[in-house]
């Protein structure tokens, strides 16, 4: 049970048991508040670098320390400590009440232990393989991007892991803990030919340990199909040609490009925006939003993902929620702040980047499901328009509604047909109208290969995207020609 | 106790502890080693809808050890100031180095290069961290705003006041450190009913008493929140463009990525050979200065304890500089330019016009106020990015337009700036004023 083995790394040598986080949480109650929070968090983080074929760089980073929140109605009142012992955690709980300037009474509830399924292993991904294996394992990556091709002239190849151990305690009598591992590998590229010069990159990850990236795939290395596919990249890139600008219709391709339902929907559906009547999408519970062909889900319940998670950072498991549903509003992301001032329940989408953060409503992983097309009657049902199937990051403006997103690799379709590759061009549209340009869904629903950070007022959270291939009939596509 | 009194108190503990991490990794038979510590106290308000949303009291601390054995590097860090964790840290930070690449580029700032006194550059001006008084400045500055019936509601105001210290120390006997603050202040605004705009107005200061006033911030925020609304593309066009001094800075962001060491030695940057080259017109110079009084980003030593200098980036339109650090100069044969931790107050040369000057100039065209998403390719220069902003006819604001993307090449758009306003801002780390581009591509309907 990971509770036993959390509280005793956390609490334990800085003298605290579940008495005195109960003597915690009745020193912010005695000032008039509705609810308070400890969030106890510790992580060890490492990452290995290689570059010009030697791994010049290591580094371990150690971060430890304790959140405390307080809630009085729609206000926050929130301090937090570098050092876990009784007496740094009673100051913290001091200033946090300051929010409420009125004393109280209010009860903390007996605490009872959260019973989460776990979606991932417990084990420290940081020690899974030997020191010299995680080198071996960087530069059998690097001679292998420079055998691809005699035009890679640079590889970068990365490799970093985050063992964390976090524990919560309400006065709701919450209590609950979780160990999460995180690793990621990376190879980045650059590519010289004809006085022409681009940079590929590919890489994965999600929370396992090392050995997720030794494993075979295909008869290959799973870290190897990284770097294939940063060579491909690089390589379809020097023969890119200017992309078109204009309104057009647009493919994009399965996995990664679920960016867009990130940026379009994600964010609108976030419950602070919507309790504050911010979002493009507030109002609109029960309304068609999207297309009927267009399902959405944030899932945290996901083996091994990225963005899951068995407990929110707020001690609620996590869950599969469905957002849309055949194009209608079905559900918003709730954290337990923003669903008690609207009445509902928190969602398990209470996220935070750490003991030094607020939690706010957040995404785990969030996925259109497949559709009925085949991906190849998308491509064959475009005139003109281009088929993007890579993005680097994208923006929302979550009032206006307005999102953009930039490829990374595109191609023209001309004729139902794919044709020359284009260069990275940024695409812009309205997230509600994008939505309902959904005209064809395929069937071939895939997940990102798990490098997606997201950044929400500051702080950033590991997290999922993925759909299936979509065709839009129109977005304006930003390029030069 | 007093900020003032509380910070001299860290000043000499972190200079001790930068000591004490720096005789651990000698004693641990390290050839060289270099510290950063950094401590801040603060508090961040947040109002909404005139009541308070939130009140954070942040207290933070962080410790970087890099050490270099044989020219192998480890590196650690922790935010655990206790002289066990920070012991722990510098072994974590030597065991590393035992598995990295001995590579002859690695190691800490020469000598000769470092900073040999630290000018007082004015950055530390404390605040008193009063929770009320802030929230009753944040609610008020709503007010102002929500006093316009068109407003239809405050998205929130904040108001952010911290101060700290940063010592910086490596084995060449270098240890130095410097208290500084920051305060900032801003106000988001929401209009329309069916078809929402948000904008918002910030103000950020060493000194909180050089701060816009709320009626300032409040005003700015509401005409550009007013401004966005009824906005609407426009069709796919190729025009003249400015860059509304807002958004214009960014440009140059872009100028420091490609000629940045690290993008430089590998191969990265569309400027590869620049030094020395013509990248903007003649009358286009950018002069750094890191010792501006109270300015935002001046600092008596980069993040490797280098001296900066003050000295134009671009003269002339040609390039005298890159953005060296110590590793990165090494690796292209130069020495460190002093810029390990970004760059230091950028100045960039107007053309003498005001901005309803420059518009005049541009006469029928894009003004560009906001921009999204990233769509720049440091590798090739090529450049497509999000917008707003506004239509103009004959030098005339004709209509907001949003939900469009210009595109060009980083090249062309520098080769190609026809002038720069002298509504610079000099809150900014890169000071300039609204620039005009003769021309872009536009995506739109």
């Amino acid at each position: 049970m990971s509770f036993e083995k959390v509280s005793q790394s956390l609490l334990v040598p800085g003298g605290i048991g579940e008495q005195e986080l109960t003597m915690a949480l009745t020193e912010v109650a005695k000032h008039q508040i509705d609810y308070a929070d400890l969030y106890f968090q510790h992580s060890r983080h490492e990452s290995w670098v290689l570059e010009d074929g030697i791994v010049k760089e290591g580094s371990y980073n150690i971060e430890q320390g304790v959140g405390v929140r307080a809630i009085s109605g729609e206000q926050t009142g929130f301090a937090y400590s570098d050092v876990i012992n009784q007496s740094a955690l009673i100051q913290t709980c001091q200033a946090a009440r300051g929010i409420s300037a009125k004393a109280g009474s209010a009860k903390v509830k007996p605490f009872s232990r959260v019973s989460a399924e776990q979606f991932y292993q417990s084990d420290n991904p940081l020690v899974s393989l030997s020191n010299q294996q995680k080198i071996a394992l960087l530069e059998r990556a690097d001679k292998y991007a420079r055998s691809l091709d005699s035009s890679v002239t640079q590889v970068i190849v990365s490799l970093s892991g985050v063992y964390e151990e976090v524990l919560v305690a309400a006065s709701d009598g919450t209590l609950a803990a979780d160990i999460r591992p995180l690793i990621r590998f990376n190879c980045s590229v650059l590519v010289e030919r004809n006085e022409r010069r681009e940079r590929g990159s590919a890489g994965g990850g999600g929370r396992s340990n090392y050995s997720y990236f030794l494993e075979d795939v295909n008869g290959r290395e799973r870290a190897m199909g990284f770097v294939d596919e940063a060579v491909r990249q690089a390589l379809v890139n020097l023969e890119a040609v200017d992309a078109p600008a204009g309104l057009m219709p647009v493919v994009l391709g399965a996995g990664w490009p679920g960016v867009l339902l990130h940026e379009a929907v994600g964010h609108g559906l976030e419950g602070d925006f919507n309790r504050k009547g911010s979002s493009a999408f507030s109002g609109c519970m029960g309304e068609k939003v999207a297309s009927s062909l267009c399902t959405v889900v944030d899932d945290g319940t996901m083996g091994n993902r990225r963005g899951s998670v068995s407990i929110d950072d707020e001690g609620t498991p996590g869950q599969y929620n469905v957002l849309i549903e055949k194009g209608v509003l079905k559900g918003y992301m709730q954290d337990k702040h923003n669903a008690q001032l609207m009445n509902t329940h928190s969602t398990g989408n209470g996220r935070r980047e750490s003991y030094a953060h607020l939690p706010l409503p957040r995404m785990t992983n969030t996925y259109m499901l497949s559709g009925e097309s085949e991906p190849e009657e998308l491509i064959a049902s475009v005139k003109r328009g281009i088929y993007a199937p890579n993005f680097g990051g994208g923006q929302v403006d979550i009032t206006s509604g307005k999102f953009v997103f930039s490829a990374s690799e595109a191609y023209l379709i001309e004729d139902g047909k794919i044709t020359a590759p284009i260069k990275g061009a940024t695409l812009i549209g309205s997230g509600p109208e994008a939505m309902q340009q959904v005209s064809m869904v395929g069937n071939d629903l895939a997940l990102d290969q798990g490098v997606g950070v997201c950044g929400k007022e500051g702080q950033s959270v590991p997290v999922g995207v993925g759909q299936p291939s979509l065709k839009l009939d129109e977005l304006t596509v930003g390029g030069t020609a | 106790m007093s900020p003032e009194k509380q910070v001299s108190q860290e000043l000499s503990q972190l200079k001790q502890a930068v000591e004490f991490a720096i005789q651990e990794a000698k004693q641990l038979g390290a050839d060289e080693s270099e510290v950063s510590i950094s401590k801040q106290t603060g508090i961040c308000v947040a109002t909404r809808d005139q009541e308070v949303e939130t009140l954070e009291f942040n207290h933070d601390g962080a410790l970087g050890i890099a050490v270099y054995t044989a020219n192998c590097k480890g590196s650690a860090s922790t935010s655990d100031l206790s002289p066990e964790a920070i012991k722990n840290a510098v072994k974590a930070a030597y065991d590393i180095s035992k598995f990295t690449s001995a590579d002859k580029a690695a190691g800490i700032a020469d000598k000769e290069l470092l900073a040999t006194d630290i000018p007082d550059l004015d950055l530390f001006h404390p605040h008193p961290l009063e929770p009320d008084r802030f929230i009753e400045l944040a609610k008020k500055c709503e007010g102002l705003a929500l006093a316009n019936p068109k407003i239809k509601a405050s998205d929130g105001a904040n108001i952010n006041s911290h101060y700290g210290v940063k010592v910086f120390g490596n084995s060449h006997g270098f240890v130095g450190g410097y208290p500084t603050s920051r305060h900032s202040i801003s106000c988001m605004l929401i209009a329309g009913e069916k078809d929402m705009q948000r904008d918002y107005a910030y103000s950020v200061a060493r000194d909180f008493s050089d701060l816009d006033s709320i009626e300032e911030i409040a005003a700015q925020a509401t005409s550009k929140t007013l401004g966005r609304l009824g906005s609407r593309k426009i069709s796919t066009c190729e025009v003249p463009v400015v860059f509304d001094q807002e958004v214009a800075g960014s440009l140059f962001g872009h100028l420091i990525g490609a000629i940045s060491g690290g993008n430089l030695y590998r191969r990265s940057s569309f400027l590869l050979d620049s030094l020395g080259k013509k990248l903007f017109p003649s009358w286009l110079s950018i002069y750094e200065d890191p010792f501006v009084k109270k300015g935002l980003s001046s600092t008596p030593f980069d993040s490797e304890g280098v001296a900066p200098k003050a000295k134009h980036i671009i003269a002339d339109g040609v390039l005298e500089s890159y953005l060296l650090t110590t590793y990165a100069g090494r690796k292209l044969g130069m020495q460190s330019t002093g810029h390990a931790g970004g760059i230091h107050n950028w100045l960039v040369k107007n053309s003498g016009v005001n901005r309803t000057e420059l518009l005049k100039q541009m006469g029928t065209g894009l003004l560009v106020t906001e921009m999204m998403g990233q769509g720049v390719n440091t590798v090739t220069g090529d450049y497509s990015r999000g917008a707003a902003g506004y239509w103009v006819e004959n030098g005339e604001i004709a209509f907001p337009v949003h939900e469009i993307t210009v595109a060009s090449t980083l090249p062309e758009m520098f080769a190609n700036v026809v002038a720069i306003a002298d509504d610079f801002d000099k809150e900014s780390a890169i000071q300039t004023g609204s620039i005009l581009i003769s021309s872009m591509k536009i995506a739109g309907s």
